[in-house]
């Protein structure tokens, strides 16, 4: 048993006077203890949503989620928002996107800390500190005993960053959710991000799901990928199987927006997916990418397609797509990751 | 924090400064000028005369400006029409009782707008935010003298519950040795006197909290949906720490700041407002001794009531700026 | 397909970032679909039009006393058929003296707004426009006026000018002038560093042109707001001006804050004296509040949910 099992996971937004918005559906995915799994895509894709719903953190009005949850054996989905309180911050633990806005700015690092010790380790206001001093170290955050007394706006975003890393494994969470963690920060401090959530990982055996529109944070550091578009999973594979063997077109079309310094061709062309995720289609009519697909057939918008199994039952590959990349022609066998 | 309290006591110089300019200007531009303004209907030409000598009013401007400049800052306003007492002297008297007001109005916007502001933001769209807002929209456009006749009428004269106008029942024995009314009962032990001028208050403290009480629901309520959309409730939940904590110290904590330099700016409107409530209910403050002073054409007491309650919401506004720098750490550092 | 949805995408990434056409639009689409803004907007029509069209409504002139017979001292006929609201103790008829104040009410609103916001706006343009000293010194300017609360600013401005109803709207008005000029001003320089100026700057186009081009239209939207908001509160300080003895002097005008002012002498026998005229100028202020507010958070991004 894994873990985390994600069942056929569904996000509803119901709003008064609109159609309901499917921003998650049938969403299903495992995570194993020590294992770093990553999400990819767009915005509006339904990564972050799906986050948070595994989180509970969704509002309960207008909200309806369905499929299961199970974290340890626990069923999440069921919880009362009282014994939720109890499994947040302790078994599962999130980082945000954006930490300048996610710390809170008239309390010190310190307390923001600490209140979660308390919380859910029982400790007291003394021995919690001295854990947060621990915590700051081993993020990688020099001097902590001064940086626990100062407010969020006096640390560099990298530095804000490592705390709020420092505040999710402070209890030793089974399941670490980091959505974005890289987005807002400057490129030279997002390698050591990385660096310091791989390093984490793997001291503390914990599991973890990257968020990610980024498919290089996700070479680096996970093992499985699952790719997310228009609410669905499209394509699930291991990482190093995903990047020799792309085979949605639009994760095709993902690693191929991807600039190589290796290029034979100097001047080859950049390739884009056309349009926006805006231009979709509802994927009970069809597939939701068939409009921006080069290599969308008729039958695409015949009903919503299934995922198609390209792999072995050993390693799994499966494909939401009626004509994946690579039945017709091997290509790209120069986009393996590093 | 020195530095900061320094530098903010230097930005008061030019707006006093620029004030006083105005007021002197006023001064010069009312009907019939200073002299007339100032012996009112005793101005025969003679006195006139007489007053515009003492006044050095045939000297350059620059040099009365100083003039005036230099009684202004020690206060000195010269005589009350109405009464032929020093206008500060009259207004030290009275000043007690419209600070009590104003402190109870405050009181009771503080008390009532701020949970009411918060209940409405977290119950955003039901009834009770459609209340609080509704009432808060109304408590702005209804004018406060109206309101005060309202309360006077339904709580005083139809169901007699509270006292119609005054301090304090002019039959009860009672020393004043602060002037404010209810603390003196406390200070001379004498707990029926305190209370029979909280019964004195309350009608009057109503209607002057209309417009701060209106404003700070509105403000907290703004304050409050802001704060909880913020990231960083979403990172105290992701914690799963308790609703409690989670409402003081990240939610209230931010939402109070906006919340606190309304209060301040609230107490100047109260002073202003003081002018109108104090008439309906002849409640003897510097409010009622201003209106009166209207009427009678005081302009000695109307430029010193400007020039003092200018002062007092310019040091107020001030400490607000202190509150806050001692409130967000933001503030404090840069 | 493909390459035009390309080009599409990229065009709109690289206009400056202008608020979208549809905001307008969009803006009075959530407006009518607010019930505060919709009682609003009818309780503003009952005024304006009732303003307008006062003597075809009104049953008697406002200063026909003929029913002076009919009044005791402390007995003051109710409504009747021929009186709806009865009669005042000057033996005139309160109804027609309550439209007919919508008169002046909203003349008093709307030259005291026009002279404060044209005042207002032109400080604050310059103040925006030209930067440096300029700005320091008006925004001083503004700071003084601001150190004294507005209505006792307003009290100073009409005692200084003499009792009458031009000297109340102008002393409204004169209050208005420093949000006026703070409010453009800060839409000003907010907007000197947006997206769609940086752009049409880069692109050379002359700074006065920016100003009055783009600029200064995309402020009109927060004058607009504090526009009826001021009107709203014109009206009541207007009121509360008479209630000091600043207004008119003349007792048969028929203005709603000297009614209500002067039916405090009849409090205790006729209240409903004073809840007519008060009424009347809680609902024609709460009109343009309900109106204010709405607008205001129909344009706020804020609340696009």
């Amino acid at each position: 048993m894994s873990l985390l099992e994600v069942r056929d996971l569904s996000v509803t937004f119901t709003r008064s006077g609109s159609e309901p918005v499917h921003a998650v559906d049938g969403v299903s995915f495992d995570v194993a203890a020590g294992q770093s799994v990553g999400i990819v895509g767009e915005s509006g894709s339904g990564k972050s949503v799906t986050s948070l719903a595994v989180m509970g953190l969704l509002p309960s009005r207008g909200v309806r989620v369905g499929g299961t949850v199970m974290l340890d054996g626990n069923e999440l989905t069921d919880m009362d928002q009282r014994a939720l309180r109890d499994v947040r911050g302790r078994d599962v633990a999130m980082i945000f996107q954006d930490p300048m806005t996610s710390l809170n700015p008239v309390v010190t690092i310190g307390r923001q800390l600490t209140e979660v010790l308390i919380r859910h380790a029982g400790l007291a206001k003394g021995a919690a500190k001295a854990e947060a001093e621990q915590l700051l170290r081993r993020v990688g955050i020099p001097d902590p005993v001064r940086r626990l007394g100062e407010y969020p706006h006096q640390l560099s975003g990298g530095m804000r960053q490592r705390v709020m890393i420092a505040i999710a494994i402070a209890c030793r969470p089974k399941l670490l959710i980091a959505d974005e963690p890289t987005t807002a920060l400057d490129v030279t401090i997002q390698a050591q991000i990385l660096d310091l959530l791989r390093t984490l990982v793997a001291e503390s055996g914990c599991g973890m799901i990257m968020i990610t529109h980024d498919l290089g944070v996700v070479a680096g550091l996970c093992d499985d990928v699952h790719v997310m578009y228009s609410g669905r999973i499209v394509e699930s594979a291991g990482t190093k199987d995903l990047f020799a063997r792309p085979s949605h077109p639009y994760t095709d079309g993902l690693l191929q927006s991807i600039p190589r310094i290796d290029d034979e061709d100097p001047d080859a062309v950049l390739h884009t997916i056309p349009g926006s995720a805006r231009d979709t289609v509802a994927w009970e009519r069809g597939c939701a990418f068939q409009p921006r697909c080069s290599r969308a057939v008729a039958e695409c918008l015949a009903g919503p397609p299934a995922m198609a199994e390209l792999g072995t039952p050993l390693v799994p590959h499966p494909v939401r797509c009626l004509r994946p990349v690579g039945d017709d022609v091997v290509l790209h066998e120069g986009n393996v990751a590093r | 924090m020195l530095r900061f309290i320094v530098r903010r006591l230097a930005l008061l110089v030019p707006i006093l400064l620029g004030l006083s300019v105005l007021l002197f200007a006023w001064v010069r531009a009312l009907p019939g000028g200073p002299a007339y303004a100032l012996l009112g209907e005793r101005a025969t030409p003679e006195a006139i005369a007489a007053i515009e000598s003492q006044l050095g009013l045939d000297r350059p401007l620059w040099e009365q400006y100083l003039q005036f400049l230099g009684r202004a800052v020690r206060l000195d306003f010269g005589a009350s029409i109405q009464t032929g007492q020093p206008v500060t002297e009259e207004m030290l008297r009275r000043f007690p009782a419209t600070i009590e007001l104003a402190l109870a109005a405050l009181l009771i916007a503080v008390a009532v707008g701020i949970p009411l502001g918060y209940l409405a933001a977290r119950r955003y769209g039901t009834w009770i935010d459609n209340l609080a807002v509704t009432g808060s929209l109304l408590g702005v456009t209804i004018p406060i003298f109206f309101l005060a006749y309202m309360l006077k009428y339904v709580f005083a004269v139809e169901l007699g519950w509270l006292p119609t106008a005054g301090r304090a029942d002019p039959r009860a024995r009672a020393d004043h040795p602060t002037g404010f009314y209810v603390l003196d009962g406390i200070v001379t032990g004498n707990l029926d006197a305190s209370w029979d001028a909280i019964q004195h208050l309350i009608l009057p403290a109503l209607a002057l909290s209309s417009i701060p009480l209106a404003v700070i629901v509105r403000i907290t309520r703004a304050s409050v949906l802001n704060v909880v959309n913020e990231d960083y409730v979403r990172t105290a939940e992701a914690k799963g720490l308790l609703p409690g904590t989670i409402t003081r110290r990240h939610v209230l904590k931010n939402a109070m700041l906006p919340v606190t330099t309304v209060i301040g700016l609230q107490l100047g409107v109260l002073l202003a407002g003081a002018v109108l409530t104090e008439k309906v209910f002849a409640f003897s403050g510097v409010g009622q001794f201003m209106a009166d002073g209207l009427v009678q054409r005081d302009f000695p007491t109307i430029q010193g009531f400007i020039l003092v309650i200018a002062i007092v919401y310019v040091v107020i506004n001030m400490i607000v700026d202190l509150v806050y720098g001692l409130l967000d750490p933001r503030v404090r550092v840069s | 397909m493909s390459v035009e949805t390309t080009d599409a995408t990229t065009a709109t990434a690289t206009t400056p970032s202008r608020p979208p056409a549809s905001l307008g639009r969009e803006a009075l689409r959530r407006l009518v679909r607010n019930p505060m803004a919709v009682v609003g907007m009818v309780l503003i029509g009952v005024f304006v039009l009732v303003a307008i069209f006062a003597p075809l409504i009104a049953p008697y002139s406002p200063t026909d006393n003929s029913w002076l017979d009919q009044v005791r001292p402390g007995q003051y006929p109710g409504p009747s058929a021929e009186h709806w609201l009865g009669i005042d103790p000057l033996g005139r008829d309160v109804f027609s003296r309550i439209i007919f104040g919508a008169r002046q009410s909203l003349l008093i609103g709307v030259v005291a707004l026009a002279l404060g916001a044209i005042a207002g706006i032109a400080l604050g343009v310059l103040a925006g426009a030209f930067g440096g000293w300029v700005d320091t010194l008006v925004m001083r300017f503004v700071d003084i006026m601001l150190s004294v609360p507005g209505l006792l600013f307003a009290i100073a401005v009409a005692a200084m000018l003499g009792q009458s109803l031009t000297s109340v709207m102008i002393a409204i008005a004169v209050v208005n002038v420093p949000i006026f000029a703070r409010l453009l001003r800060g839409e000003m320089l907010g907007q000197r560093g947006a997206d769609y100026v940086l752009a049409a700057r880069s692109l050379g186009i002359s700074r006065s042109a920016i100003v009055f081009r783009h600029v200064l239209p995309n402020s009109f939207t927060p004058v607009i707001v504090q526009g009826t908001l001021t009107l709203a509160l014109a009206i009541v300080e207007a009121a509360g001006l008479a209630f000091l003895g600043l207004s008119s002097s003349n007792p048969s005008t028929p203005e709603w804050g000297r009614m209500l002012t002067d039916a405090q002498e009849t409090l205790t026998s006729a209240p409903m004296l004073a809840v007519y005229p008060g009424l009347a100028i809680v609902l024609a202020a709460l009109g343009f509040t309900l109106v204010g507010e709405s607008l205001r958070e129909a344009l706020d991004p804020k609340f696009r949910r």
